[in-house]
């Protein structure tokens, strides 16, 4: 049986629609489109266990994120306190609700869901063939992550520590320190997983199994080179 | 050097398959998986252009209606998007001060202009420089997301400073505005299909 990243593969880059052999690919290599530049293919030495590793950690991040208070104000002998939640929360209350929604949906729904998926399709994968539903979990994965802005998110709240710390002084919390650590280790999923190996082990829609399956050996990382 | 779709080839947008297709217009859906499939976005400079203009409409009242404004015992005042980074500016943070200037202001305003530089060439049928617009078109696309930098500011003061009587932050109306124009722009940037920057070339016979 062959493997199909062993060997050259024709597709069409999402960015100019050109015809173009990607050879296989080293570990740490990239490929991009000879025409427009744009990213064709990466070579990931583990794409399958080494970024689910990094997504159990990221849901551990992440839960702790959430429910720990992210910072705290001490003003005139008066303490607030604030989750990533209660940014949104307080929106809502203040009379801004459409603001509460997409707040709440960039900084806690959308990152929680995309690492749900991501979780699942990595988990459902290492047993090829995965069932097709999986493919479409992977879809939902992608189509959430340009709304998933933890890193966005952290950004703000730094600049908005600056501007209240003149007015009163502000300690951060646990849960800061946690989606700094999230926001490291969703960019180490992204730098280890690989969508493309990720097809290869999905059922097809018209119910074929993988044309071209990864065998055992291939599985455990060993065999790519 | 010719595109997949000269070739009567079609690449999934979901999977990247690569699908023969027995016609061009209708050519069905991906056999791996099963997402519908097209030569081209529908309707993609339509609906760029639409979501473009929506959001340069709103793009006015964000800037010029205040995002927060400040109750003290003693007065009321409000900031606008420029006046927070003049707050922080004066408060001596000029690098956050960039930052909230470079994702608040410039980002939006670069990516409407980008947007409808890529819109109208791509009308045009221009073959001019078709590397760096689509180079210009990843940009937009990667970076669109940290407009959303003024959104988190806002909700997280507001969150925070709610001393009252002594001190509290309300949202003001541009909030809604300014994450309309985040929102519709990236909606706008998801919505453009690049590889129609191509075809033009690609008509003109071999030209490269």
């Amino acid at each position: 049986m062959t493997y199909s990243h062993h060997k050259e593969e024709t597709i069409a880059c999402p960015g100019c629609d050109l015809l173009q052999r990607v050879p296989h690919i080293r570990s740490g290599g990239k490929a991009r489109c000879p025409r427009c530049g744009e990213l064709v293919g990466i070579g990931r030495r583990d794409p399958i266990d080494l970024p689910l590793a990094f997504t159990i950690t990221a849901a551990i991040a992440f839960l702790v994120a959430n429910t720990m208070p992210l910072m705290s104000l001490h003003a005139v002998g008066r303490e607030a306190q604030t989750t990533i939640i209660g940014g949104a929360y307080q929106m809502w209350l203040e009379g801004s609700q459409i603001t509460a929604v997409i707040v709440a949906f960039c900084a806690v729904l959308a990152p929680g869901f995309q690492l749900l998926f991501l979780l699942v399709v990595l988990i459902a994968v290492r047993r090829p063939p995965a069932p097709m539903w999986v493919g479409g979990m992977l879809r939902s994965a992608h189509m959430v992550a340009p709304w998933s802005m933890t890193e966005v998110m952290l950004l703000g709240i730094l600049v908005a520590l600056v501007k209240i710390a003149q007015l009163a002084k502000v300690e951060a919390g646990i849960g800061m320190f946690a989606a700094g650590a999230f926001i490291g280790l969703i960019a180490a999923i992204l730098v280890t997983y690989d969508a493309d190996e990720i097809w290869k082990r999905i059922r097809w829609a018209d119910g074929q199994d993988p044309p071209l399956l990864p065998t055992a050996a291939d599985l455990s990382g060993k065999a790519v080179r | 050097m010719t595109s997949a779709a000269r070739q009567g080839l079609v690449s999934c947008l979901t999977c990247r398959l690569l699908t023969r297709t027995a016609s061009p217009t209708a050519p069905g859906h991906c056999p791996r998986c099963g997402a519908r499939m097209v030569v081209r976005r529908h309707h993609s400079l339509q609906r760029t252009w639409a979501l473009v203009i929506a959001a340069a409409i709103c793009y006015v009242p964000a800037n010029v209606l205040p995002v927060l404004t400040t109750t003290t015992v003693a007065s009321t005042g409000s900031d606008t998007i420029m006046g927070g980074v003049v707050y922080l500016y004066q408060s001596g943070s000029w690098p956050l001060a960039l930052i909230v200037l470079i994702a608040s202001v410039m980002i939006p305003l670069g990516k409407l202009i980008a947007l409808g530089h890529l819109l109208i060439s791509v009308q045009r049928g221009s073959v001019a420089n078709p590397r760096d617009r689509s180079r210009l078109y990843r940009v937009v696309d990667v970076i669109g997301r940290w407009s959303m930098l003024d959104v988190f500011v806002d909700s997280f003061t507001v969150a925070l400073v709610q001393l009252s009587p002594l001190m509290s932050v309300q949202p003001g109306p541009g909030v809604v505005f300014f994450m309309a124009v985040v929102v519709l722009t990236m909606l706008a940037a998801q919505s453009f299909d690049p590889r129609l920057i191509w075809d033009p070339a690609e008509g003109q016979g071999e030209a490269r």
